[in-house]
C-alpha cells in the first residue's frame, strides 16, 4: 500500500554538466553527461510543459553552468510559456549585458549568482580577482531589472573565516535574498569531505555571525542557512521527502527524485524521452522506491519525526552505511550514528553536544534543498 | 516593525501571483510559493504600488464585514509585515 502521491512543486532542470569551473564540492555526479547526450530544446520545452501540467510551480534551472547553453534564452521563454516560474543558478562569468537583457526578456524571475564557484585563487583570496570584478559587474546588471536577486555562498572548512568578508560584500551588492550553504556531503563533496567539513568551534562561531547578521538585515536581506547535517541531532528533510516535491531532470533527459540518486545501487532511472514526466513521478520504481513510510525501517516508521525528516536522506545512508533503506546515519537515534561521530571526532578530537537543525517554516508550500 | 497606514506595498522585484487561469492562486517567490486564498489573496492582489495599506485595510474591511474592523487591521497589518520580511514586498 502506498500513501496518496502528491504532485511536484519544483522541477530541477539541470540543463548541462558543462561548466567552466572545477569545485571540489561540485554536487554533480562523479560521472558528468557528455554534451552530444544533452537534451534538445524542443525536448526541454516539452517537459517544462509537462512538469506544469503536473502541477509543478517553478523551474529551477542549473548545472554545470546553465549559460553553457546557447538555447537558455528559449529555454526559459518556454518556461514562461509553460506558465512556470524560472529561476536560474550561475556563476555569472559567461555572462555579458546584452545576454543578461535577453534573458530577463524571455521571463527570467530570479537570478541566483553564485560565490560557490570560487577558484582555488578566490577562494583562498576572497576579493580583488577577476572572478570577483566579474560578479559584481554582473550582480549590478541584474539589480537593474525588476527581476529577484539571490547571492549564494557555498561555506566549508577553506572558507568559513571569509564569512564576515562574504557579508560584507552580500550589503555592498544589497540583494534581496542572502543563502549560506554548508557544503553537502556527496558527488566531489563526499570524496573531499576531510577538507570540507569544518570543527564545531567553527560551525558555532559561524552561526553566531550569521544569527547576528539576519537580525540586523531583518526586512532588507533575507539571510538564510543551511548547516551541515552532521552537526545535527535529526537529520533534514532530504528534498522535503522522496518523490514529494521535487523532481530533477539531468542533461540527458533521466528523471531522478534528488540529485545525488545515481550513487544508489539498483536504481534505474527513466527517461522524459521514453515516458511523459507524469508517468515516471508516478509510476517509476525510483520515485516509489522511497517514498511513503513502507520502505522506512522500523526504527522510522515508528518515530513521530518522520513525516518531518523523512528518515532523512537516502544517499547519506548508502554513502555512510552501504545500506539505502537505513536510517540516515545523522539522525541521533540510528544505531549507526557512530559512523558520523567518527567522523566529527577526526574533524573536532572533542564531542560535545550537537545544535539541532533550523526547524523548516510551516506555512510556504515547500523549500527545496539549496545548492 | 509595524508598517504605516500612508505606505504602499508593493511586491518585490521576483514576486508575482500565478496566472489567474491556474486552479489555485500562489505567490511566487524565490525558492518558494505562498498558497493565497480568501483574505491573503485580496490582500496580495492590491500589493501593487498603487493601494496604500490604509486603503487595503478599508477595502477588506467592506468586504469581510462581519469581522470586527480593528481586527482586519490588525490581521492585514501583521500578514503584510511578515511578507515584507520574507522579501516578498516593499513598502513604497
Ligand atoms: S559546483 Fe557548480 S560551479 Fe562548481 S564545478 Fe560544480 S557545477 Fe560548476
Ligand atoms: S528515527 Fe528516522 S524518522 Fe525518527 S528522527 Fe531519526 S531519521 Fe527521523
Amino acid at each position: 500500500m502506498h500513501a496518496p502521491i502528491s504532485n511536484p512543486l519544483a522541477l530541477v532542470a539541470e540543463l548541462t554538466h558543462r561548466c567552466p569551473l572545477h569545485c571540489v564540492y561540485c554536487s554533480n555526479p562523479l560521472e558528468l553527461t557528455a554534451r552530444s547526450r544533452e537534451l534538445s530544446t524542443a525536448s526541454w520545452a516539452r517537459v517544462l510543459r509537462e512538469a506544469a501540467e503536473l502541477g509543478v510551480l517553478q523551474a529551477d534551472f542549473t548545472g554545470g553552468e546553465p549559460l553553457a547553453r546557447p538555447d537558455l534564452t528559449e529555454i526559459i521563454r518556454a518556461a514562461r510559456a509553460a506558465g512556470l516560474y524560472a529561476s536560474m543558478i550561475t556563476s555569472g562569468l559567461p555572462l555579458d549585458e546584452k545576454r543578461l537583457d535577453e534573458l530577463v526578456a524571455a521571463g527570467l524571475d530570479h537570478f541566483q549568482l553564485s560565490f560557490q564557484g570560487a577558484e582555488e585563487e578566490a577562494a583562498r583570496e576572497f576579493s580583488g580577482t577577476r572572478t570577483h570584478a566579474q560578479k559584481l559587474r554582473v550582480a549590478e546588471w541584474v539589480k537593474r531589472h525588476r527581476i529577484a536577486l539571490t547571492l549564494n555562498f557555498v561555506i566549508h572548512r577553506q572558507n568559513l573565516h571569509q564569512l564576515e568578508d562574504m557579508i560584507a560584500l552580500t550589503e555592498k551588492i544589497g540583494p534581496g535574498r542572502v543563502e549560506f550553504a554548508h557544503v553537502q556531503y556527496y558527488g566531489w563533496a563526499f570524496a573531499n569531505r576531510e577538507r570540507l567539513l569544518p570543527t564545531r568551534e567553527q560551525l558555532d562561531r559561524s552561526l553566531e555571525i550569521l544569527k547576528k547578521a539576519e537580525e540586523r538585515l531583518r526586512g532588507r536581506i533575507k539571510v538564510e542557512y543551511v548547516v551541515p547535517d552532521y552537526y545535527a541531532k535529526y537529520p533534514k528533510p532530504c528534498m522535503g521527502g522522496w518523490g514529494r516535491k521535487v523532481i530533477l531532470v539531468k542533461p540527458d533527459g533521466d528523471v531522478l527524485p534528488c540529485h545525488a540518486a545515481n550513487v544508489l545501487p539498483g536504481m534505474t532511472f527513466e527517461n522524459v524521452e521514453k515516458r511523459s514526466l507524469k508517468q515516471i513521478w508516478e509510476e517509476s520504481d525510483a520515485f516509489q522506491k522511497f517514498r511513503g513510510v513502507d520502505w522506512m525501517p522500523d526504527l522510522c516508521r515508528t518515530c513521530d519525526r518522520r513525516d518531518q525528516d523523512f528518515g532523512g536522506c537516502r544517499c547519506q545512508a548508502f554513502l555512510l552505511t552501504q545500506d539505502a533503506a537505513a536510517t540516515d546515519p545523522v539522525c541521533s537515534l540510528s544505531a549507526q550514528r557512530g559512523v558520523v561521530d567518527a567522523i566529527l571526532r577526526d574533524v573536532n578530537r572533542s564531542n560535545a553536544a550537537a545544535p539541532e537543525a533550523a526547524a523548516p517554516e510551516p506555512e510556504w508550500l515547500y523549500r527545496p534543498n539549496p545548492a | 516593525m509595524t508598517p504605516e497606514l500612508t505606505k504602499r506595498p508593493r511586491l518585490a522585484p521576483g514576486c508575482r501571483l500565478n496566472e489567474k487561469s491556474q486552479p489555485s492562486r500562489v505567490l511566487l517567490m524565490p525558492e518558494r510559493a505562498l498558497r493565497l486564498n480568501g483574505p491573503s489573496l485580496e490582500i496580495v492582489e492590491r500589493c501593487d504600488g498603487s493601494h496604500t495599506i490604509q486603503q487595503i485595510v478599508a477595502d477588506l474591511q467592506k468586504l469581510y464585514s462581519k469581522a470586527e474592523p480593528q481586527k482586519v487591521q490588525q490581521d492585514i497589518l501583521g500578514y503584510l509585515e511578515r511578507l515584507q520580511e520574507q522579501r516578498a514586498l516593499d513598502f513604497e
